[in-house]
């Protein structure tokens, strides 16, 4: 696992390496190298099981973070291989030549995210969500709850409440709040 | 099949154009493709998704699958709950076996947290039994499902009453039926009850006989047999190219199984071995599937057995109303009765994830697998292929 | 086809067209369903518009009840056949498969599975809706012949349970398509299920189960509730 951790340090300046636990790290390398790092270990060091693709939205940096998690049989060993782009604009190169079941994932990151992936196979169409027309709906800044108030017709009489203030409430009516909470979106 | 015994048989391959995947070239307008849509209003589709089907003849040319009819946006919606909230929420990402979800989701939070270690020894081993009851459920379902592509509806039958019997347990041991939501961050909800292990036993008994029918009712079945064997091939080499886990690489021989590659929980104390097969085809991944439904039985009995008589279920874990998991990022496999069953999770320091990611088997097996195997088939085979694959929507689009 | 008919049809194809030009960016039309000249065998050139040339275009109506007795004897052979469509809009069709096997045998009660919607007069909403599947929902409601019911099934059919604040799902299904029986739980037991469909026999015989009506007499009002959801309506207002 080492060994392998040190040749992407080596070979694709990896930064941010982190050993989640045995047999899982996590590497960052540069957006232009990612897609070389992949290859690179899939075809060299037998990473050969493309597990999953993702991305997370670090909308206070700007920047979506996207995944390759691959998966190598023999030593079963997992390396997660990430990179930040960025978040006006997003594009990515599509590695849907390197497993056949890559472009579902960026077709999905398409719709959910907005990335996109030029050359992937079907990459505008439609994933889960149909006709739909507001920002991609996995983003952070897109709030559920109130295009949900505001779309479909909440039955009326249905309360709720923060657990926290509202056991406080409930247990200890009482009792002075000491301790200042950042209250949940209600 | 007909024609085997009339003495003729075309060689499709030397056909023009059906076995060929000409993708966007299709033509409609010609008159010479019809387009069928399976599903989502179809009996006999795995759940709530559709396969748009290009045909020339009876012979699939190409197809397409859609899904995001039971899209609910569970991802969106956990992140805007704290870790407890999301955690009954999460579970209804697959029906099939839910407490794999469960167990996934306690376990990425448990890591994080770093309460991993603190996870008494009688929480794993009921963690164990609640996962391979599910498993056991999953399979009484399956198996027989095979069966009833091919008509052989008497399977279905044994199997869901069975299945039934597993929920009954599961009921007694959780209060729930299909959502259980036994297995918590920290350990598990419960003990087993009084005379749990003797009643189990009784049911276990029954399935041992349901094993012998069901294997005379369908592997001795010369229509089972003939419409099965060759069907949808998968080959070693497409495992990797395609991602394909679980039962579906073991039936054309890739020995892949979480349980033994990785060993979580206390699958290391057990005693089993993943069965394999080498065809591939609709048949050797069924037999896979009824090897395994022997070998989870057994399993079960081996976990009654050495599992300790009472312990601890619960870790002392901080308060679920202000409970803060540093930053990190995790990714969580166990083996479901589909497969390889993940997900990734991400925290921020706040008192809600990040993002929260599940990697299910359908979602390539549905999709990229699928769409290739259909490819060159008979329509009437194309619920077989989607069975024999195990593809279950809801954890595709989540 | 009447006069009114036609000015309905001819209304609503209006309707379209300008809803196409406000959504000109983005059509939602497949390219098989366009509007478009084709030459037939004999040379001749046709317009098709196959969204609405292979649909009726007709309005639902309202069907009076019968005469007394004569519809009393009705409503007890409606109760005493209840056929369901087989199609499981949700993870509440978990449970169905246990209950067409013997041990919830609902078969005992002329309650059966039907593969199509024209042979079936009763719909399970089985839990939750996306839009997505709302679409087709109503389309196969509305393909099927009257008298119909409709069983919603879980929390989330009644105020959207636990996806309340979910992009994707529904919260009210009565304000889409009406509902004869709702089906509480999360999810649902079949015996739960089969207590629904005891409550709905108790209605059709007491001759109270007349949604189809409903939505026949407030058409407008539940086509209004669709269409500001469905984003992409790229199929006929009524079809049968």
């Amino acid at each position: 696992m080492n060994e392998i951790l040190d040749k992407i340090k080596q070979k694709y300046s990896a930064e941010d390496v982190k050993v989640q636990r045995t047999g899982l790290a996590f590497v960052t390398v540069n957006k232009d190298v990612a897609l070389d790092a992949v290859t690179w270990l899939r075809d060299y060091e037998g990473y050969s099981h493309f597990v999953m693709m993702s991305c997370v939205d670090w909308i206070e940096d700007g920047k979506f973070q996207l995944l390759y998690l691959l998966h190598n049989p023999v030593t079963k060993t997992d390396v997660g291989v990430k990179t930040l782009i960025n978040r006006d604009n997003p594009a990515m190169t599509s590695g849907h030549h390197l497993w056949k079941q890559v472009w579902t994932y960026q077709r999905e990151l398409k719709e959910a995210f907005g990335i996109d992936f030029p050359g992937s196979p079907r990459v505008d169409e439609n994933f889960v969500v149909e006709g739909w027309v507001d920002i991609p709906h996995m983003r952070r800044d897109f709030n559920t709850k109130e295009y949900s108030e505001e779309t479909y017709f909440p039955r009326p009489g249905r309360e709720t409440h923060d657990p926290a203030t509202y056991m406080r409430e409930q247990l200890y009516p009482n009792q002075p709040v000491t301790a200042k909470r950042k209250d949940n979106d209600k | 099949m007909i024609n085997k015994f009339l003495g003729f048989e075309p060689d499709k391959s030397k056909l023009p154009s059906a076995t060929a995947k000409i993708g966007a070239d299709l033509d409609l307008s010609s008159h010479k493709y019809q387009k069928i849509w399976l599903g989502p209003n179809h009996p006999g589709v795995t759940g709530n998704m559709a396969i748009e089907l290009t045909v020339e003849g009876n012979t699939v040319v190409n197809a397409k699958t859609h899904v995001g009819y039971l899209h609910r946006g569970f991802e969106k919606l956990i992140e805007r709950r704290l870790y407890v909230q999301g955690f009954p929420t999460s579970i209804r990402m697959c029906v099939a076996e839910p407490d794999t979800n469960e167990y996934l989701i306690a376990t990425c939070t448990e890591q994080l947290s770093g309460y991993d270690k603190a996870v008494p020894e009688m929480a794993k081993w009921l963690r164990m039994l609640s996962l391979e009851m599910a498993r056991l459920q999953g399979l009484l379902r399956g198996v027989p499902g095979q069966g009833g592509t091919f008509a052989l509806g008497l399977g279905v039958q044994w199997g869901v009453y069975l299945r039934d019997l597993i929920l009954d347990r599961f009921e007694e041991l959780t209060g729930a039926r299909v959502y259980h939501m036994y297995i918590i961050p920290g350990g598990v909800r419960g003990l087993l009850p009084d005379g749990f292990k003797e009643r189990m036993e009784d049911n276990l008994m029954d399935i041992d006989d349901f094993i012998i029918r069901i294997r005379k009712l369908m592997f001795h079945n010369s229509v089972f047999k003939t419409r099965a064997k060759g069907l949808a091939r998968i080959t070693p080499e497409m495992v990797d190219k395609y991602g394909i886990v679980g039962t579906n690489a073991r039936g054309c021989g890739v020995k892949r199984d979480v349980r033994k590659d990785e060993p979580y929980l206390h699958y290391d104390k057990l005693d089993f071995d993943p069965p394999t097969d080498s065809d591939g085809d609709i048949y050797a991944r069924t037999w896979v599937r009824w090897q395994e439904l022997i070998q989870t039985v057994d399993l079960i009995r081996q976990i009654m057995a050495k599992m300790p008589a009472k312990g601890d279920i619960k870790a002392q874990m901080p308060n679920v109303l202000h409970w803060q998991i540093p930053k990190g990022e995790t990714y969580v496999r166990l083996e479901s009765g589909r497969g390889e069953y993940g997900m990734y999770y991400v925290t921020d320091g706040t008192d809600k994830p990040r993002r929260v990611n599940l990697r299910g088997p359908s979602y390539t097996h549905a999709i990229a697998l699928l769409e290739d195997l259909l490819v060159g088939a008979d329509v009437a085979d194309v619920h077989a292929i989607m069975v024999s694959l195990q593809t279950c929507p809801p954890e595709i689009e989540r | 086809m009447s006069e009114k008919d036609m000015n309905y049809k001819v209304s609503q194809m209006l309707k379209r067209s300008e809803t196409n030009v406000s959504n000109a960016k983005k059509s939602f039309v497949r390219p098989e369903d366009e509007e478009r000249e084709v030459v037939a065998p004999d040379g001749s050139i046709m317009k098709v518009n196959p969204i609405y040339d292979y649909f009726s275009g007709k309005r639902p109506e309202e069907e009076k009840p019968k005469n007394g007795i004569v519809e009393k004897f009705l409503n007890w052979a409606r109760a005493e056949s209840i056929w369901v469509l087989g199609f499981g809009t949700g993870c509440g069709s978990i449970e169905i498969p246990p209950l067409v096997t013997p041990r919830f045998d609902m078969f005992r009660f002329g309650v059966q599975m039907r593969p199509t919607p024209r042979q079936s007069n009763a719909f399970i909403i089985s839990g939750y809706l996306s839009v997505k599947t709302l679409k087709r929902v109503i389309r196969t409601y509305e393909q099927m012949p009257s008298p119909k019911y409709i069983l919603a099934l879980g929390s989330c059919t009644i105020n959207g349970g636990m996806y309340y604040d979910s992009y994707s799902t529904i919260n009210r299904l009565d304000k889409y398509i009406p509902v004869d029986v709702y089906i509480a739980g999360c999810m649902p037991r079949p015996e739960a299920l089969l207590a629904g469909f005891m409550k709905l026999k108790e209605l059709i015989k007491a001759g109270k189960a007349e949604k189809a009506n409903e939505y026949a007499r407030n058409f407008d009002e539940y086509k209004a509730n669709q269409k500001k959801i469905i984003k992409d309506w790229n199929m006929p207002d009524y079809n049968w």
